[in-house]
């Protein structure tokens, strides 16, 4: 499995935001960074199952049963918060890198 | 969440404490609904009933029997390796009670064919990997629906010979294998009840209550394939009020409601529900007939932060699951043709 390694959180918000956009809505449409992905149908139970995979394995950050919180996953905005918090080195801007 | 004003009837009911049932009524109105969907829309000549020992198929059983006799209905016992072994005991005698004669069918060389155990195990496999054929394992939800605002991720508890226990979360990947695999059970009981009905010009009577059916707890084409459902309207708790009425034997009507899906004991609250159904029903009930927050916090002693969780979480639930619930979509005709 491919891991970014992404070091700023602009690159963290355009990954995240696309892969929501290619997987959940089929490139049909759009979703706003704030929106709960929940509350519009985009996420269900199993869809946040995907989001979690998605951080991990994708993202390299490893999630807790009790870290898989609305305030966690509910929206692009908190997600990109999440990840950008569990990686402690995140640089302001810029670096984005990609190894195996 | 509904947004209709509560009547006055609807809060009554529900500060009341329970959601009592006129069950001599119900089930006069249950009994015609299932004549006239059986006998008159469907031209069949009885009714076949999958009966697992628990307290819904029980109930659909006691109906069915009120509603075309004894004699024309089958209630058939369909056990796996894995099930329960008191169910086929209390199955009979749920028979005897109502003078059914039972037909028992052993699922399991079907459900090897299938690959159902071992595609689930290869799945678990991955995720325990010293779990084996010898293990029993379970699937289950956190219980805590009212006090976390946690996503419900399913863990996998896996059961030594010894008895030592480990439990562990589901990936996606191995989640969606194990769900698939088990689901060959209630596909495979499908398949039975419609060659036993089919073999007597009878239809299949769906067992679902109105929380499995309302909250997506069934699988598709398999506990949910049905002709008529006898009480898919009805909350767990009105389906304790019924199987009272009917005379269903104490021992089913006392027994914990278990999925019997997996190889150990599970009940229907830790598989899914996540709430006890005393509980669970009376929310559901507020959140349907969009009683306040505040107000059902307040009469049940719960917090409105308790209230407001458990109605997101049927909100999602019904949508989440609108998939299982909808028949074949088909696109209806264009303009395109013929020309």
């Amino acid at each position: 499995m491919r891991v970014i390694k992404i070091t700023d959180s602009a690159a963290i918000r355009r990954q995240i935001h696309d892969y929501i956009v290619a997987n959940f809505l089929f490139d049909t449409g759009d979703v706003k960074d704030d929106a709960s992905l929940m509350g519009e149908g985009v996420l269900d139970s199993t869809g946040v199952l995907e989001m979690v995979l998605f951080v991990e394995e994708r993202l390299g950050v490893s999630v807790s049963d009790e870290e898989v919180l609305p305030e966690n996953f509910d929206s692009i905005d908190s997600l990109v918060a999440f990840v950008a918090a569990k990686q402690p080195t995140a640089a302001p801007a810029g670096n984005l890198s990609s190894g195996a | 969440m509904s947004e209709a004003v509560p009547s006055e009837r609807s809060d009554a009911s529900f500060l009341r404490g329970t959601l009592a049932v006129d069950v001599e009524a119900e089930t006069h109105r249950i009994v015609e609904h299932l004549r006239e969907s059986v006998v008159k829309r469907f031209s069949r000549q009885g009714a076949v009933v999958g009966v697992s020992g628990g307290i819904d198929s029980s109930v659909a059983l006691a109906l069915s029997v009120r509603a075309f006799g004894p004699e024309r209905v089958v209630a058939l016992i369909l056990q796996e390796k894995e099930s329960s072994p008191e169910n086929p005991a209390l199955a009979r005698e749920l028979c005897r009670a109502y003078g059914t004669m039972p037909v028992a069918e052993d699922i399991t060389a079907a459900l090897e064919g299938f690959g159902c155990y071992r595609r689930r195990d290869e799945a678990i496999r991955e995720v325990i990997p010293e779990y084996d054929s010898t293990y029993h394992c379970r699937i289950t939800l956190p219980a805590n629906l009212l006090d976390s605002d946690a996503v419900g991720l399913f863990s996998v508890t896996v059961i030594s010979p010894e008895g030592q226990q480990q439990t562990k979360r589901l990936p996606l990947r191995q989640y969606l294998r194990v769900v698939a695999a088990t689901n060959f059970k209630q596909r495979t009981r499908m398949a039975m009840l419609y060659n036993c009905a089919e073999g007597h010009n009878y239809a299949v009577i769906g067992t679902a209550n109105k929380n499995e059916r309302d909250q997506g707890f069934f699988v598709k084409y398999g506990d949910g394939g049905a002709d008529v459902d006898a009480i898919a309207h009805l909350y767990k708790t009105q389906v304790y009020q019924l199987a009272a009425y009917l005379g269903v034997p104490e021992s089913i009507r006392r027994r914990t409601p278990t999925t019997d899906t997996y190889s150990a004991p599970t009940t229907e609250e830790e598989f899914f529900f996540r709430l006890p159904f005393e509980t669970m029903d009376r929310l559901w009930y507020a959140e349907e007939h969009g009683l306040p927050v505040e107000r059902v916090a307040h009469v049940m002693q719960l917090t409105p932060q308790q209230v407001a969780r458990a109605y997101r979480e049927f909100a999602q639930r019904r949508r989440s699951t609108d998939y299982l619930r909808s028949q074949v979509v088909a696109l209806p005709p264009g303009d395109s043709g013929p020309r």
